[in-house]
This record gives structure tokens, sequence and C-alpha cells, in this order.
């Protein structure tokens, strides 16, 4: 018996409809003076990866949140797979600053990724083998297995954003939103997570993720979207991917 | 020396006593894990002064005490839970101020009373008055709390480190945070038969804060919180029983050595990791 964490039913994908649609989304922050987000159209293919990118404040964050659900627009729509936000918890996973978690916490690394398969569990459910092997499996993906038990406060920043990524992929989603991932990292995490996101192409996922690194987006991305003061201004393939082949 | 330690335990108040004592310690050590690790130490305590004025109330009215101290830390855990909801005030604030609301009416209603000394076992707790059907109800409200606990441990424990995530995946960690209050409701009118009004904070954060300095892992740190809690419960009664002190707060200073233990612990394995 499979009791959901959400009152709405989950509902299969509607068959054709892009990953993301965002249709005039406007959002805003109580008592601020204007929305974060101002009249945005989007339209996300899926199995693509877009990178969002802007100024500190220019809304990057604040799109990722309203199609998480953790932000209510103020108007305009925002369809995943063709349903509202809430309809397919399971098929949207979402990457988190790193300072939104209690990294004080008594929970290990393997505990914390193993959260990433609840949505599939909801109510009352254990985890049972079958999810400890797909955590396993990530965590070697991740280069995680050595620090797996080890305390979540243990971490170094790169070994946390590797974490927080393990549990998005464990969640096996097929829309990732995924905010900084490469934010402050060192070397070795930079170079495991770049490669994890080249791999969710060849999977098929679609990645919306907000990004401060501009250096490598044609290699990353298929699709580059530059927000201004909450405007979405450009949305672009990269030159490289423009060019002929 | 066994007949020392068994003579206490030949008169049945004092098993009650220690029966009573016991799961309400293993009740507040694993709920109090949460209570600290959410830094919600407050709230125990002013969940515990709120239940004055249903105390008061039914006592006024002839009523059953422990409903009327139900009903009170109910509404107040609800309270607390409805103006703090979406962060529009935060939960300390919302807390301070029920908190001093409902512990004034209960002194307002005390004053009504034509003796304070009438209601004294409330404020510092009887033990050794605990009788059979008291025993009976504090079982039963340890068992859905324990219960509850088990059942709902991933999602406490999600919602206690990552409330975002929870909600991105359809969790409510603001209906998980009423919950957890309701249970805090619960465990402190249970509580206050045992060590009173003014002491109760004290059984929910101290065996867990000694259990945090001790272990890095929640469950485990849940089981070491209530070993500290029935041990002192039960040195708290030999206390009573042969020093004739007050058995709660035998008890409570009991997990207080057992913290600062802790602490002594936690400092020698600090220092000799950092060498």
């Amino acid at each position: 018996m499979h009791l959901p964490y959400s009152h709405r039913r989950h509902i299969d994908a509607l068959p054709g409809a892009p990953a993301l649609t965002l249709d005039g989304l406007t959002v805003g922050y109580p008592g601020a003076s204007a929305p974060a987000l101002q009249a945005v159209n989007l339209s996300v293919p899926a199995g693509v990866r877009v990178a969002l990118v802007g100024a500190n404040g220019s809304g990057k964050s604040t799109l990722l949140k309203a199609v998480a659900g953790l932000l209510r627009p103020q108007a305009g729509t925002i369809r995943i797979y063709g349903l509202p936000v809430g309809a397919c918890h399971h098929r949207v996973a979402y990457l988190p600053q790193r300072g939104e978690v209690d990294w004080r916490f008594p929970v290990t690394v393997a505990r914390l990724v193993l959260a990433g398969r609840y949505v599939h569990l909801g109510w009352l459910r254990r985890p049972g083998r079958d999810d400890r092997a797909r955590v396993a499996a990530v965590l070697e993906q991740l280069g995680l297995v050595e620090l797996a038990e080890r305390q979540i406060s243990q971490l170094s920043g790169g070994q946390q954003q590797r974490t927080l990524l393990a549990r998005a992929l464990v969640q096996e989603a097929d829309l990732l939103l995924l905010d900084e991932p490469l934010s402050a990292v060192d070397a070795t995490s930079r170079r495991i997570i770049a490669g994890v996101l080249d791999g969710l192409r060849r999977q098929g996922k679609t990645a919306l993720v907000a990004t401060h690194h501009l250096d490598r987006l044609d290699e990353e991305f298929d699709r580059v979207c530059t927000l201004v003061d909450g405007v979405l201004q450009t949305t672009k393939r990269p030159p490289a991917l423009l060019e002929p082949t | 020396m066994i007949d020392w330690l068994l003579e206490p335990f030949r008169f049945s108040f004092m098993q009650t006593g220690l029966a009573a004592a016991a799961l309400v310690g293993v009740t507040c050590a694993t709920l109090g894990a949460y209570v600290v690790l959410r830094r919600m130490a407050f709230i125990g305590d002013a969940l515990a002064h709120t239940v004055l004025p249903g105390l008061v109330v039914a006592y006024l009215g002839g009523w059953s005490l422990f409903g009327g101290a139900i009903v009170a830390g109910l509404l107040t855990a609800l309270g607390i839970g409805w103006v703090s909801r979406r962060g529009a005030v935060r939960e300390d604030t919302a807390i301070g101020v029920l908190f001093t609301a409902m512990f004034a009416l209960g002194i307002l209603l005390m004053s009504r009373v034509g003796s304070f000394r009438d209601l004294s076992h409330i404020l510092f707790g009887n033990i050794l008055g605990v009788r059979p059907s008291d025993l009976l109800q504090i079982a039963a409200i340890a068992a859905g709390v324990l219960l509850t606990l088990a059942l709902l441990h991933k999602e406490l424990e999600l919602t206690s480190y990552d409330p975002t995530y929870a909600q991105v995946i359809g969790l409510s960690a603001d209906r998980m945070r009423l919950l957890l209050l309701i249970l805090l409701a619960l465990t402190v009118v249970t509580c206050i038969q045992v060590v009173g009004v003014i002491l109760t904070s004290a059984l929910l954060v101290t065996p867990a804060a000694a259990a945090a300095l001790l272990t890095n892992r929640l469950p485990r740190m849940m089981l070491v919180g209530a070993l500290i809690a029935v041990g002192s419960s039960l040195v708290g009664l030999y206390a009573s029983y042969y020093a004739d002190v007050a058995s709660g707060a035998a008890i409570v200073l009991t997990c207080t050595a057992c913290f600062g233990a802790a602490w002594l612990v936690h400092t020698v394995r600090a220092r000799r990791a950092a060498l």
C-alpha cells in the first residue's frame, strides 16, 4: 500500500508534454517592493539541459524554488510534464543551496542520500533492500562510498554538495532542479559533479541548473537562459552547439 | 546491599512510582532528542507552564486534572503551530506570547483557589502519589507517543534537518512540527505527575542533551537518553526514600549530574581527537 505525502494523487505525465512550461510566471516575496520574477515564459523540452545565469538576486534560485513548489506564483502558471506543480513530486528532484540544510544534525551520508527514496515510499513504509542498493550505486557514482557512514557535519563543502546531488539522483526523477551545484566546491568534486551532469543527458534527463560558472556553458548545457532583475532576457543555444556539425 | 536496594520496592506506591518514572523517562528522552536537535528546548518548559490553567479549571470544576492538562496543552500546541505557521511570527515569539498568557491565566485562576498548597503537587510533582489508574493513563500516552515516533521516524528526521527538501517531495514540514508539538503536549502532561510543572523541561532536555554529547547517531541518542532518564529516576526514588528529599528534584539533579559526566567525556574525547 502506498500512501503518498502529497494530498494530490500522483498522476502520470501527459504524453508529449514538455518537461517544463512557464507561462507568464510572476513570483514575489512578502514585503518586497517588486516581484523577484516577472512574467517569465519558458518551455524546456524533455532531455534538455538548461543553464540559468545572471547576477546574484537576478531570480535564478527563485525560479527553481517556484518550480519545486516552494514558492507560490503571484501570476502565471507552471506545468511539469503538462501537470501542475505537486501532481508528480517523484518526477522532480531539487538540489538546494547547501545553507538550507542543518549540517549539524546527527545523520550519516548514506542516511541523507536514502531520503531521496522517501517520495517513492510515502508514509509508513521503510526503505528496503532495493532502496539501499540504489543508494549504494549512486554513492559509488559520486565517489562517496568511503564517506557513507560519516556524519554529515564532518564533510567538506564539495562533499556536502556531492551528497545532496546523490540524494537528488537516487530519487530517479526526470526533471532535476539544481541550485548552484558547482558553487564553492573543490576541483575533485567539480570534476565528479560535471561528469554526473554530463551523464544526465545520456539518460535523457532534463536539468535546470542555476550557475555562476560561465566558462564551459557550451560544453555542459544545451540552452542558456539569462535572467536580469527577474526578467528572462535571452534564451539561446550556446554558440558551439549552433555551429553545424 | 541487595536488601538495601530491594527494600523501597516492597511498597506498592514505590513500584507504581518507578514504573511511572520509567515510562515518562523513556518517552521524554526519546522525544527530547528532537526537542534538543530542533533547538526547541524552550518549548518543553513553556508547554509545562501553559497546562496550568487547564489543571486549575479542572480542579475547580472537580474534573480530571489529567484531562484538564491535556486540553490546555493541546490548545497551546495548536495555538503555537497556528500563530507561527509559514514563518509570519517566529516560533520562539509565539511560544513566548502564549506561554506567558496561559501561565498568567493559570495564576489568576489559582488565586481563586482557597490555598495554593492544594495545587503544590502540580507545581513540584508527586511521583509517590501516582495511582494505578494514573499509571494506566501514563502508559497509554507513552505507548501512543513512542509508536508515533517509530512509525514517522524518517519523516520527523528529514523535516528536522532539511524541511525545504521535505516540502519539495510533498511532506509538509509545518504539519510535522505541529504533530511534534502535540506529542510534546501529551508527554508534558504525563511528566508533570512525576516532576511537576516547574521541572518538566529538565526531563525533556537534560537526558537528550547528555546523550547528544556521547553519540552522533539519532537512534542511539534516543536509547542513551532513555537509559539516563530511567537510571536517574531510579536514583531519585532511592534518594527520596532514604534521604527523605523531594523525588522530582532528586531525579532532575541526577539527570544534571549525568549531563555533567557526559560533558566531561565529550571534552576529553575532543581534546584527544585534537592531539
